[in-house]
């Protein structure tokens, strides 16, 4: 789960990272009292989960309280790259002497952690990257070792960051790893005109899998902003990421479920470019709630004119999920309007296609192979789509 | 031969008593694995009893690689007891662990294979099927049905990926089938195994799955113009993933630019390895490979 910068700022203060929390607001309106009481000229920062938000035009400096409001308001409900902005941070106007740009991120080449930090902060570090390497420090982790003094004093060193930053330092890395994050990212880190440093923006990635060590992290979640129908699926604990095409995809397993979206966008080529219109990944069982409960999101969502169920019985038999589709269809009743494919192969195979046909359901059609299931998929929804 | 796993492997369980420990290894039993012994803290001296054999249960990793000599452990506990379980098997000793369990905090994982990595021990996973010599062993939850012995190597980030390949492809069969999980983090990686299938003699050729996230597909690739003299093809799984979404398997996801579908295929392509667009297409791919192989052109 990736936090907004305000979170994340929270979870720098309760591990004594220096940052200035400021204040959040969703309505214009409460721009002014809320700069008012941060000494009136403020930042108005847009939150939201993705980067470049400064060339976007979600970051403002406003000098008084009144123009605090003018800014929030043209940055509120702002678009940048998909996402809304339903929230602002209002923040005081820092008198900044440098700015650094400082990582800590879990390295899947390297299988451990890896320290990323420079002196040219405030810009992209991808950036710098390209145009001057030499100013990015990498430091590599290890996992059994941590950050200790000796790891805090080489980054600092290795990054040119002044004498005195490893406190700092040491304190990002609590955050990491009490928190369990798999990125912790400040940038800028700036050194204030007083030579004290202080995180003035803030990303973290929480580990999703570690929230059961972490209650508190659920209050993180930003409701407001998902997806309906993801946040539907979420409920009824199914593994569903919405997408904007035409066929809906049902199957069995992350690995199979990302290939059938391939797979019938590919076969979609042929049919003016049908599309898949969501990942939903029913996992090991399938029982029939688990079937019905998918099925049901899948075909709430308008843009959906056909279903791919696509399913190998691996541990899973396919009687069982054979079973599932029936008694999934007998449940939805009249909201299963939309046609059906189904392409089962692996355990039990024979007696999952004699449950179907015994079943003859009229929106029901099954295809033997994965490739021609999905072709058949593909010409379903476009032919839905010209009726 | 095989990689990593044969008949002469001894197997214990740890979180046999379990039910998905049990149903395991009960499937593992089946399909010939050599199954000494299951570990579960507090129940040791305790046995279960299974179709043909009863297999006694230890306390500690300790205490059944002292009565069993076991070389392989298979570990079915929950995240939260991961870490322990894992850490345990390499204090045993257990030169090879695959970690069967989903759900693994990323730091968990990072802390278990500095571990495991600094004692010479081999990891398989977390989050992934295991990995199957069929004929000889099998050690995870691979359907051992599938497909039977043969020729082909096969590497795959992906559980129902590597079934769904097994039987494309069952007329051949396999020398051995890895499943090495979809995390950020993983102990065995596409080149570990490649590596062991090159030095392989009773694999002929391999099939190389990956997904986006990451760059392992794309450092597989180096490694395959490097070092692999044996035909590999290849197929990538999530061309229409959106960016910043995770698909599913944790470390499925693409951030930015980066972990794309198509970089890893065009990285693939690039150091030979033909890509097949769906995994029937990427199974045809292979058939002409060894047909070209028979005629010894």
């Amino acid at each position: 789960m990736d936090l907004m910068e305000y979170q994340a700022k929270e979870l720098f203060a309760r591990h004594g990272v220096p940052v200035t929390l400021g204040r959040v607001i969703d309505d214009p309106a409460d721009a002014a009292a809320a700069a008012a009481e941060l000494g009136g000229r403020v930042v108005v920062k847009a939150q939201v989960k993705t980067g470049g938000r400064g060339k976007a035009g979600g970051v403002k400096l406003a000098a008084t309280a009144d123009e605090a409001v003018t800014k929030a308001g043209e940055i509120l409900g702002m678009d940048i790259k998909g996402h809304t902005v339903h929230r602002v941070l209002l923040a005081p106007a820092a008198a900044i002497a440098a700015e650094y740009y400082f990582s800590f991120l879990v390295d899947r080449a390297n299988r451990n952690y890896l320290c990323i930090a420079s002196t040219e902060g405030g810009v992209e570090i991808e950036e710098v990257a390209h145009t001057n390497p030499d100013a990015i420090a990498k430091v590599a982790i290890d996992p059994a070792v941590g950050v200790d003094d000796a790891k805090a004093a080489e980054i600092v060193a290795a990054a040119g960051f002044p004498v005195g930053a490893e406190g700092v330092v040491r304190k990002l890395w609590d955050v990491f790893i009490a928190e369990d994050a798999s990125l912790v990212e400040v940038n800028p880190l700036v050194k204030l005109a007083d030579g004290t440093l202080e995180a003035l923006d803030g990303k973290v990635t929480l580990d999703e899998n570690a929230a059961y060590r972490h209650p508190d992290h659920a209050s993180f979640e930003d409701k407001a902003s998902a997806d309906p129908l993801e946040a539907a699926a979420q409920e009824k604990g199914l593994n569903y990421v919405k997408l904007d095409g035409s066929v809906g995809i049902i199957g069995n397993g992350a690995g199979l479920v990302m290939s059938t979206l391939d797979v019938v966008a590919y076969a979609g080529e042929a049919h003016g470019g049908v599309k898949p219109a969501n990942f939903l990944d029913i996992g090991g069982g399938a029982s029939a709630e688990v079937m019905a409960n998918g099925l049901g999101i899948i075909l709430s969502d308008a843009q959906v004119k056909s279903v791919f169920v696509n399913v190998f019985g691996g541990i899973t038999a396919c009687d069982a999920v054979s079973n599932g589709i029936v008694q999934a269809l007998e449940l939805l009743g009249d909201q299963a309007d939309k046609p059906l494919v189904v392409r089962l192969d692996g355990n039990n195979v024979e007696e999952g296609r004699k449950i179907l046909a015994r079943a003859n359901h009229p929106l029901v059609t099954v295809v033997d192979t994965m490739d021609g299931a999905a072709a058949r998929a593909a010409e379903l929804a476009a032919v839905a789509a010209q009726n | 031969m095989a990689i990593f796993l044969t008949e002469q492997s001894r197997v214990i369980v740890q979180g046999m008593t379990g039910s998905e420990g049990q149903k395991h290894t009960s499937r593992m039993l089946a399909a010939g694995t050599n199954i000494v012994g299951g570990v579960t803290p507090g129940k040791g001296g305790q046995s279960v009893d299974f179709a043909k054999r009863s297999i006694p249960v230890y306390g500690s990793c300790a205490d059944a690689v002292k009565a069993t000599d076991a070389d392989v452990s298979v570990v079915f506990v929950p995240p939260r007891f991961t870490l322990g379980a894992v850490t345990e098997a390499v204090d045993a000793g257990v030169p090879l662990v695959v970690v069967i369990t989903e759900g693994v905090p990323v730091q968990d994982t990072a802390a278990f294979f500095a571990y495991a990595q600094a004692a010479g021990t081999r990891v398989i996973g977390p989050n992934c099927p295991g990995i199957i010599t069929p004929g000889e062993s099998n050690a995870g939850i691979i359907p051992a049905d599938i497909a039977g012995p043969g020729r082909i190597g096969l590497v795959s980030k992906s559980g129902t990926l590597t079934y769904q390949m097994m039987y494309e492809l069952r007329d051949f069969g396999f020398s051995t089938a890895i499943g090495i999980g979809g995390d950020p983090i993983i102990g065995t990686t596409h080149i570990d195994a490649l590596q062991a299938f090159q030095n392989d003699p009773d694999t002929d050729a391999i099939v190389m799955i990956g997904e986006i996230g990451g760059d392992a597909e794309e450092r597989a690739a180096a490694f395959i113009k490097a070092n692999v003299t044996k035909p590999v093809v290849g197929y990538v799984a999530g061309f229409t993933a959106p960016e910043g979404k995770t698909m599913g398997h944790a470390g499925a996801i693409v951030s930015g630019s980066s972990g794309t579908a198509a970089a890893k295929q065009e990285a693939l392509e690039a150091a030979g390895v033909r890509v097949g667009k769906t995994p029937t297409e990427t199974a045809d791919l292979m058939r002409a490979v060894l047909a070209v192989e028979e005629v010894g052109v």
